[in-house]
């Protein structure tokens, strides 16, 4: 706290036009982020984490409305133009995407695609580049740099293929780094290294990153807060140990419920969430968790709760009855 | 090869097999199709070219008192209904069928990229002005289209190389248009925007290089095309004129003793048979060499 905060997004708000009428994306989306702070944007697919990023950076599709504000050192990067949109993609926001099997250009040599990132936004010359490619690869990890960068994608394995990405990304030492489900697409065994080498690099740049996944166990040991959204909305956000001790939204209890955890007494059986996630041309009235919520009471179906701060200064809460489901997991634990 | 196994059976960690690179003429040595109809092409091309060194005598000679010749060393496959060298017909015609249907074949498949880029980039009402110009044009049947604009122009070479390409251009516009909107979508075009390339940049160097396999593969198959329907045009009397030779219109020339020389229509028959199917091998070959799906 007291730290100005690098990126403020405020009400951000996303619909998509479509044949079906509007269709609610993400709606009333707002969080920091500090220089140097990682955190992590949780919910499972269509919960809006990804349009959030996208929106963020201006690579939303055409037929996306988008309101609010989201602000990087003052500017609002909702009402930026596209020219000052280019120069903040890359230069100040670097992206890692879910595929790395696709992001790459097929028909490029992997060095010639970071050396084109650095040349994107710096003023440096073919040779220059060509250095700081060469570095860059070495720095993600990548045997021997110099041939590799001689070497087209379809060489390179899918965690290889990520750590060019993170390369990429960190090409002109950009002041956040967004990850969109950096390691879905990845074997389990390499999902951690990836996790680890995008922690390690990005504190050596000191980009702040937005890592964006539907894993909760990803998060632990990486992020320093977490954001956890639920069908366009945020349901909770908090620090790690806020989220995870001591949630205070039934949704998050049921993510952390239907994860494996060795922390804690062995359990018989995981307990899934009921239900699926609403479809988001018709989401449901008030809370738009209550029908899947074991909790739910009358006023759930009734009225929309606002996030509002549970107990720690920074933990806020989207649930009429927060407090109480805070109780219970500190109950539960203690058992 | 030996190399190759050796590093398959290293740990999986490891850095993959690096493969020496490739060029693009090495990999087609290697897809025995390809090979073929890079073989059938150069050869024929080669001899088109050399027609002058090579035939045996003016195409357009006449010997009426040799007409009908056998096949002899001095004319090696006989002589037409006029007495000409029929060997030295079909290389001068050689010249005229297969250099048209290229010329063709470059004209449209240039029309075609640069209109289906445009459609396909621009998006919108030009997109929408310029594929409701396809599908005007792909609702006729395209011989007879083109066969009509050739006889409104009158016969001619040039005349029909004009309705041809006025019809033909449209296959590779519609193509290129989905080739772009396909390839936009992809993510790797996405990560290109997400470094902040400017429009341009990620147009050329992330979204066409991507297109050009199948844009060969069908330039090629489409020039055998548009040799046999040059070929057909042509029988029907609207390309070259009398005595130039050309392959079709040696079909339709021979014709006509079709029941006493057979010959006369087997020859030009065969030479038509023969390039188109070398297009459409190396076509193949191409697709398979070129898919990108395919990692070798």
């Amino acid at each position: 706290m007291g730290q100005a905060s690098l990126l403020e997004v405020r009400d951000l708000t996303v619909a998509f036009e479509s044949r079906y009428g509007l269709i609610q994306a993400v709606n009333g989306m707002s969080f920091t982020l500090k220089p140097g702070e990682r955190i992590g944007i949780v919910g499972e697919s269509g919960s809006g984490k990804s349009v959030t990023a996208h929106a963020i950076t201006g690579l939303q599709p055409s037929n996306a409305r988008v309101s609010g504000e989201a602000r990087l050192d003052g500017v609002d990067l909702l009402r930026a133009s596209k020219r000052e949109m280019r120069r903040v993609r890359g230069e100040r926001i670097g992206m890692v995407f879910q595929n790395p099997l696709h992001c790459l250009n097929p028909a490029m040599k992997i060095g010639a695609q970071i050396e084109e990132a650095v040349l994107a936004h710096t003023g440096a010359n073919k040779n220059e580049a060509r250095q700081r490619a060469l570095e860059l690869l070495d720095q993600v990890g990548i045997p021997s740099p110099s041939r590799s960068a001689q070497e087209h994608p379809h060489h390179f394995s899918g965690g290889m293929r990520q750590r060019v990405m993170i390369a990429i990304a960190l090409a002109c030492s950009p002041q956040i780094v967004i990850a969109d489900e950096p390691t879905t697409a990845l074997d389990v065994t390499i999902q951690a290294q990836i996790i680890d080498l995008l922690a390690e690099t990005c504190e050596k740049y000191g980009a702040a990153v937005i890592l964006i996944t539907h894993d909760l166990g990803i998060l632990a040991g990486f992020a320093e807060r977490i954001v956890v959204m639920y069908a366009g909305r945020v349901a909770e956000q908090g620090d790690v140990d806020s989220i995870y001790y001591r949630p205070a939204h039934p949704y998050t209890l049921g993510l952390l419920q239907s994860v494996t955890r060795i922390d804690e007494a062995r359990r018989d059986r995981l307990v899934p969430i009921a239900g699926n996630p609403p479809s988001p041309v018709l989401l449901p009235s008030g809370c738009v968790f209550h029908p899947r919520c074991p909790y739910a009471q009358t006023v759930c179906s009734e009225k929309v709760p606002a996030l509002e701060r549970v107990g720690g200064t920074d933990h806020l809460a989207a649930c009429h009855f927060a407090d109480e489901i805070g109780a219970l997991r500190a109950v539960n634990t203690a058992s | 090869m030996a190399d190759a196994a050796v590093t398959a059976s290293a740990p999986e960690l490891q850095a993959p097999a690096l493969l020496p690179p490739r060029s693009l003429l090495r990999q087609l040595g290697g897809d025995r199709t390809a090979l073929a109809g890079l073989v059938i092409l150069v050869l024929m091309y080669t001899a088109a070219l050399a027609a002058p060194m090579i035939a045996p005598q003016d195409p357009n000679e006449q010997d009426v008192g040799n007409r009908y010749a056998p096949v002899s060393f001095e004319h090696p496959l006989g002589t037409d209904n006029l007495g000409r060298d029929e060997l030295s017909r079909l290389l001068y015609g050689a010249r005229v069928s297969l250099f048209t249907a290229l010329g063709v074949g470059v004209a449209i498949l240039a029309i075609g990229i640069v209109v289906g880029s445009i459609a396909g980039f621009a998006g919108g009402f030009v997109d929408g002005l310029l594929m409701r110009i396809v599908d005007v044009l792909l609702a006729f049947p395209s011989l007879l289209l083109a066969l009509a604009i050739t006889g409104m122009l009158g016969p001619g070479l040039l005349h029909l190389m004009v309705g041809m390409v006025a019809v033909w251009w449209t296959d590779y516009a519609r193509m290129m248009r989905g080739l772009v909107l396909s390839m936009r979508e992809r993510p790797f075009v996405e990560s290109a925007r997400a470094v902040g390339l400017p429009g341009r940049l990620v147009a050329s160097r992330h979204v066409l290089p991507n297109i050009v396999g199948p844009v060969i593969v069908l330039g090629t198959v489409q020039t055998g095309r548009l040799l046999l329907a040059l070929s057909a045009l042509s029988f029907l009397g609207l390309g070259v004129q009398p005595p130039t030779s050309e392959w079709g219109a040696m079909l339709s020339e021979g014709q006509q003793y079709l029941a006493s020389a057979p010959q006369l229509m087997v020859y030009p028959g065969i030479a038509i048979t023969l390039a188109a199917l070398g297009f459409n091998l190396l076509g193949d070959g191409l697709r398979d060499v070129l898919d990108p799906t395919m990692e070798h």
